[in-house]
């Protein structure tokens, strides 16, 4: 990818600006769409479906940040693995659609508030950091992260963590065999 | 004006876009904890949120040339599915003794 990407810089920069616009803004604009459509809609299984296509989104934007090895292990472990889970959950209970209720108008009031809140200081934020604003080009200089260079840091000095982790994951599947074992008394 | 030049007016693509959009998912992740009853849409919106910080955090590796940010979102990933796994057993035991999955429904331990 940043082969390609620096051919192109050589060759065109306005062409890889607007590459890039056209990618961030259209892959912006698709997973905030599923991201509001997870939170609005009604049945479970739709639900599941938005998130699955909000992750693979997601992994695109990653892509677009030269964070490959990142973008697969969303696509495996997010929109694979943890996707089958919840999927298999609303199988297993027969979620069915929420029935409609009145829309708590004071809550959704709370929210949209602080959102504006939110929306209105995100300028000010960026304006503190003057180096917010330089463009992200895509360069043949700037280096990928691949699997290679995250392996070597996991190993020497995230390799405490890395093991933690492994203990983590231990227990959660433990926790969660203790946690839906038919009779817990036996 | 050439073609695409209307592209051309947004701007370069800059830290800021992408923590802007990392902002925006927040938001949208929050709503749905707040204000969904059903505990498996709390969940995913959950899972919008750890994605929302995922993103911060590789734009941040992608503009300081660092690879660090990126182990952080390796972690993140992996105690998210953790998260959902023991989450959803919690959420499944509790469906057998209730028949239900609204929030609105456990609120045994309210005062």
């Amino acid at each position: 990818m940043t082969a390609v990407a620096g051919d192109l810089t050589s060759r065109n920069p306005r062409k890889i600006t607007r590459m890039e616009q056209f990618f961030f803004w259209s892959l912006a604009v698709g997973l905030l769409a599923a991201a509001t459509a997870v939170v609005t809609l009604r049945n479970p299984v739709t639900n599941a479906v938005c998130l699955v296509v909000a992750l693979v989104f997601q992994a695109a934007l990653f892509i677009t940040l030269e964070a490959t090895f990142l973008a697969a292990v969303q696509v495996i472990v997010y929109a694979g693995a943890v996707m089958v889970l919840f999927l298999f959950v609303i199988m297993l209970l027969d979620v069915k659609a929420e029935a409609r209720r009145p829309i708590p108008w004071p809550k959704v009031a709370a929210v949209l508030v602080g959102a504006a809140a939110v929306v209105a200081g995100v300028p000010k934020l960026v304006a503190a950091f003057p180096a917010a604003r330089e463009p992200l080009r895509w360069s043949a200089q700037s280096t990928p992260f691949g699997a290679k260079e995250l392996g070597a840091l996991l190993f020497t000095s995230y390799a405490p963590l890395f093991l933690a982790t492994g203990v983590l994951l231990l227990v959660a599947t433990i926790g969660v065999v203790v946690l839906c074992r038919r009779d817990p008394g036996s | 004006m050439s073609p695409g030049s209307g592209l051309m007016m947004l701007g370069e693509i800059t830290l800021g876009h992408y923590l802007a959009l990392s902002g925006l998912l927040f938001l949208v992740g929050l709503a749905g904890v707040l204000l969904r009853r059903s505990l498996l849409i709390v969940m995913m919106s959950l899972e919008l949120l750890l994605n929302a910080a995922n993103l911060a955090l590789v734009a941040a590796a992608r503009f300081k040339g660092i690879p660090d940010p990126q182990v952080a979102v390796f972690f993140v990933i992996t105690v998210a599915a953790a998260e959902v796994a023991v989450g959803l057993a919690i959420l499944v035991a509790i469906f057998r003794l209730k028949k239900t999955t609204s929030a609105e429904d456990f609120a045994a331990l309210k005062f």
